[in-house]
């Protein structure tokens, strides 16, 4: 059943409602991103009306795929994640850290690049990424030096979760604990009701900001009949995880094991290309690329994701550290899935299954967990 | 909507340092003394590094190798060997450098009190370790015997000569030096540095070692120290990785389970030791 309705009891509201709650969330000075169809793909871009979500689309995915397609109901959320994520928005691609300039005496000056002006508002939230982002955070804002940048747009996002109704056959939240309902973490979390003709959602309030922004918009109470709907739905997509990991004892089975033979295994197979840590909701490594002006009076620090399969990322006087792919594949799969804990006190994973997905080889981390654990012989 | 929470902005962005001298230690070596434009002086502890700033070029992690206390000023030791070290190594002396520091744990100098102390030092790792052995001779009194152990390469390749020879003088203080390919000048050992550590006298159950050099000179001399039965809790190495933002973001300076960064450069060897022999870790 649903969690004791802190701020309000759960809410009834159809599509032309969220178009409302789109505008006014707009309409606060927030800058609205949701799920739209670009490239052959579901992406997370900015919207301005619910016509701006796909609509009657759904993806299949598997290891290496992801094709969408069109689904018989006009379901605004009938997907699972697709390549994008929210730290997209909240731990930007590319973003300038300061810039400098110098002086005819040569003397230096630095300035903080401003803060974020504009807060945003997130349409479409999964649970696994309200996870992913609860994660970011432990590692961006909740330590001793918090990244000022990441903190200035965190805490003031507005979270619109959705509850999923249809999972990938990459999907393993349930494993990890992340999904596929929304529990906390959200101003407003929908679960969407599609009945014949009926065509709503269930809208939980998480916040205080949430009931004054549902408040604003019209809604009914949500009848016992939504509610056992709702849980039907999510029921339903617990059920149909298409893939499942074994956590039990798992930060000790990859630290002990370093020397597997399953890394060779892998390696064979890994293109080291990087994609995984790309489309990763919690992979927060970046680089920093310092550039100067042709006359050398100004100068900036711009920071921009970086991966660790990149031979970059440990280089040290001379060599990389880790040079061969095998050991960037077991650095990658041992933080995520092991040193995360040690370090943040959780998983790197939420079981969103999308470094499956964009892997060009199509390699699954729970087959590769699986077989370290197999041959390990530790107990499953 | 709730407060926004701001990190301290000296953190990310560089505070203007001038190179008040500049000092060509070796071929490739270069000290860099340096004072805040008007700033004001932090407290370094020695083990710990600065992030430098060439203008327009870059930053690059740079351990501390003289602390104000020590009249030298504010001292950063560096090998030429990439764009950032090599544009800092030809910084003229009233040029600025951007800084971001301290950063990281120190040696563990509090608790190697009423202690022996066991310096291991290779090559350019004596740099981080010189701040530590003059902060110890300062309160000489408080430590128990003192041993400091260096190897270099060669003897051209031998750091700070004239203070190695002032630390050899001295009755109070153990040290060997030695280099692992000789000269015909040379008189003194030939060897690794790990070598050293069975000759010398101090007392397992109540000393500390502090081991700074390559990786693979660290591993050994690590050996050495656990075979004349130092415990692990009583060996601190530092360590070095890539790094980009200092304070446990980049995600580039992680050794196992730790980041560089942050939870070292100096870690107690108990901590590390299940990864120190993981190759490509």
């Amino acid at each position: 059943m649903m969690e004791e309705a802190k701020h309000g009891p759960p809410a009834l509201i159809g599509p032309d409602d969220l178009e409302l709650l789109i505008q006014a969330l707009t309409h606060s000075g927030r800058q609205v991103v949701g799920p739209v169809l670009r490239d052959e793909a579901i992406v997370y871009d900015h919207i301005d009306s619910i016509a701006d979500l796909p609509a009657g689309w759904t993806d299949r995915q598997a290891p290496g795929h992801y094709t969408l397609e069109p689904r018989a109901d006009a379901a605004v959320f009938g997907y699972a994640v697709g390549p994008h994520s929210w730290k997209r928005f909240l731990h930007p691609p590319v973003q300038t850290v300061w810039s400098a300039s110098r002086d005819a005496g040569d003397g230096l000056g630095f300035d903080l690049a401003p803060d974020p002006a504009r807060p945003y508002a997130f349409v479409g939230v999964r649970a696994c990424e309200l996870r992913a982002i609860e994660i970011q955070d432990k590692v961006l804002r909740d330590g001793a030096t918090p990244d000022r940048a990441y903190v200035a747009r965190r805490d003031r996002v507005f979270i619109v979760a959705v509850n999923c109704s249809q999972p990938a056959e990459t999907c393993f939240c349930v494993s990890m604990d992340a999904g596929p309902r929304a529990k906390t973490g959200f101003d407003l979390a929908l679960t969407e009701l599609l009945d014949d003709d009926l065509h709503q959602f269930l809208v939980e309030i998480g916040s205080e900001a949430g009931a004054q922004m549902l408040a604003g918009i019209p809604h009914r109470q949500a009848d016992e009949t939504a509610l056992s709907q709702a849980n039907a739905v999510l029921e339903r997509t617990s059920a149909g995880m298409g893939r499942r990991m074994e956590t039990d004892g798992i930060k000790e089975l990859l630290q002990n094991n370093p020397d597997h033979p399953r890394w060779d295994d892998v390696a064979n197979r890994c293109l080291s290309c990087g994609n995984c840590t790309m489309v990763c909701p919690t992979c927060f490594c970046t680089t920093a690329e310092d550039t100067g002006d042709l006359a050398n009076r100004t100068a900036e620090r711009v920071q921009k994701w970086d991966s660790c399969f990149s031979l970059d990322f440990s280089y040290i006087r001379g060599g990389s550290v880790r040079s061969s792919t095998r050991s960037r594949y077991r650095q990658w799969l041992t933080h995520k899935l092991a040193n995360w804990i040690d370090q943040f006190g959780t998983s790197g994973c939420v079981g969103c299954g999308r470094c499956m997905t964009w892997c060009p080889v199509g390699i699954d981390l729970t087959e590769e967990a699986r077989a370290i654990r197999a041959e390990t012989g530790v107990p499953k | 909507m709730p407060d926004v929470r701001f990190a301290p902005a000296d953190l990310l962005v560089p505070t203007p340092y001038r190179v008040v001298e500049r000092v060509r230690e070796l071929d490739d070596v270069t000290t860099l003394r340096l004072e805040p434009r008007g700033g004001e002086r932090t407290r370094v502890n020695p083990g710990q590094f600065n992030m430098l700033y060439a203008f327009g070029i870059g930053e690059a992690a740079i351990s501390v190798s003289a602390a104000w206390e020590t009249g030298r000023g504010l001292s950063h030791t560096i090998r030429d060997v990439g764009m950032v070290s090599h544009a800092l190594s030809h910084m003229e002396e009233g040029a600025e450098v951007g800084l971001r520091g301290p950063f990281g744990s120190g040696w563990p100098l509090d608790r190697a009190e009423g202690r022996d102390i066991v310096i291991v030092a290779g090559g350019l790792g004596l740099a981080p370790l010189r701040p530590a052995i003059e902060a110890v001779l300062a309160r000489r009194e408080r430590y128990g015997r003192v041993t400091v152990l260096i190897g270099f390469r060669s003897p051209k390749d031998i750091l700070f000569p004239r203070q190695i020879r002032d630390w050899r003088e001295r009755p109070d203080v153990e040290l060997h030096a030695t280099v692992d390919h000789s000269a015909a000048d040379w008189r003194g050992h030939v060897g690794v540095v790990p070598t050293l550590i069975q000759r010398t006298a101090f007392d397992p159950e109540n000393c500390l070692a502090f081991v700074c050099g390559p990786e693979i000179m660290m591993r050994f001399s690590a050996q050495a120290l656990l075979g004349a039965g130092v415990s692990p809790a009583r060996i601190h190495l530092s360590m070095e990785r890539n790094m980009k933002c200092a304070i446990g973001h980049c995600g580039r300076c992680q050794f196992g389970p730790h980041f560089v960064c942050k939870d070292g450069p100096v870690f107690p060897l108990e901590l590390i030791a299940p990864i120190l022999s993981v190759r490509e870790i």
